[in-house]
């Protein structure tokens, strides 16, 4: 799973009012190298919640984001330094193994050959509490 | 890429082992997925280049065509553990990054309309009804660009009332109607195939 997911994600347990960002607990990060392409960077600087990715990418091992962003006016114009830093944060690093963890409850949920598991037992039909994600 | 060479590659693509019916698992062959992908970056410029979501992903069919097609990034969601793995290694096979989730689609809160485009062949609704609407839903949601989704002909009039009335839709429109052919599947299956009227639709959410 890469950062740009991550960011998207939030914890919806029933009750928990504030599950993001889901904390991450990293076992394996590898990193590959993805095509940079600044236009996209710039699209989806707005919708990113900045300090999440900052923690975010620490948690994986890459410290280089500043603390805090450029604000959005400033972006269009961000020297290349800064969206490399943003690209390779956002692209290039991948969870492999690992768990994202409510903020809220602790809950911890798998992250294994990348993919992001929200049930802990394999499907549930009758709608278990194992799940992130219930009514 | 051609048209000719995205179907090509998808045809390649390793499908459901064990089909779960309740879950009304069929796989999206690689004519449908092709064009269905194609055309909504041809004629709508919404996949090079965007984030793109697939909900009921399945083997990752119309998530691959998606990372071949150029989107900047690709998510797929299914809450089959088993298809994910197929999943999995479809998109290594193809060398694509696609990032699987695997949760309840219809429960499922992204932080707003994060993605630009949703692409999805979801369950018509056939085994728990009204899957075919919760899956619209949801989708609705979480797009800013477009939602591309098969449903069957015969909800039109339905799917139309509801994405513009509950579902946020500034706008509904079947692009085509295609043929779906399901290959026998499942022992109650009673014909070797059976060829059913699907309409490829477009929806434009309304940004909140």
């Amino acid at each position: 799973m890469r950062l740009i997911t991550h960011n998207m994600l939030s914890c919806n347990i029933k009750g928990v009012t504030n599950g993001f960002p889901l904390k991450i607990e990293a076992e394996k990060v590898i990193e590959k190298e993805v095509d940079f392409n600044p236009d996209f960077l710039r699209h989806m600087f707005a919708k990113i919640e900045w300090k999440a990715l900052v923690e975010a990418a620490r948690s994986m091992g890459y410290a280089e984001l500043p603390e805090d962003s450029p604000d959005a006016a400033a972006i269009d114009s961000a020297d290349e330094t800064f969206l490399r830093k943003l690209h390779h944060a956002l692209l290039e690093l991948h969870l492999e193994e690992g768990a994202l963890v409510c903020p809220e409850t602790g809950r911890k949920f798998p992250v294994n050959k990348a993919t992001f598991w929200t049930h802990i037992d394999s499907v549930d039909q009758s709608g278990g509490s194992a799940s992130m994600w219930t009514t | 890429m051609k048209l000719k060479q995205l179907e090509g590659l998808l045809g390649g693509l390793q499908q459901f082992t064990n089909p779960k019916v309740d879950l009304e698992q069929y796989p999206t062959g690689p004519h449908i997925a092709s064009r269905m992908l194609f055309t909504a970056e041809n004629s709508y410029g919404d996949i090079t280049d965007k984030v793109v979501a697939d909900f009921g992903c399945g083997c990752g069919t119309l998530s691959a065509a998606a990372a071949l097609l150029d989107a900047a990034c690709v998510l797929g969601f299914d809450i089959d553990p088993q298809s994910l793995e197929t999943a999995t290694l479809n998109a290594e096979e193809l060398e694509v990054e696609i990032d699987f989730v695997q949760c309840d689609v219809t429960k499922l809160e992204l932080k707003g309309q994060v993605v630009d485009t949703v692409v999805m062949n979801p369950p018509f609704g056939t085994r728990k009804k009204g899957a075919d609407m919760e899956f619209l839903s949801a989708a609705m949601k979480v797009a800013s660009r477009a939602v591309y989704s098969l449903h069957k002909t015969s909800t039109r009039e339905h799917i139309k009332r509801a994405a513009l009335r509950d579902f946020n839709a500034k706008s509904a429109e079947v692009i085509c109607e295609l043929r779906y052919d399901l290959p026998k599947l499942y022992k109650f299956h009673k014909r070797k195939e059976v060829d059913i009227a699907v309409d490829l639709w477009r929806f434009e959410p309304k940004l909140n």
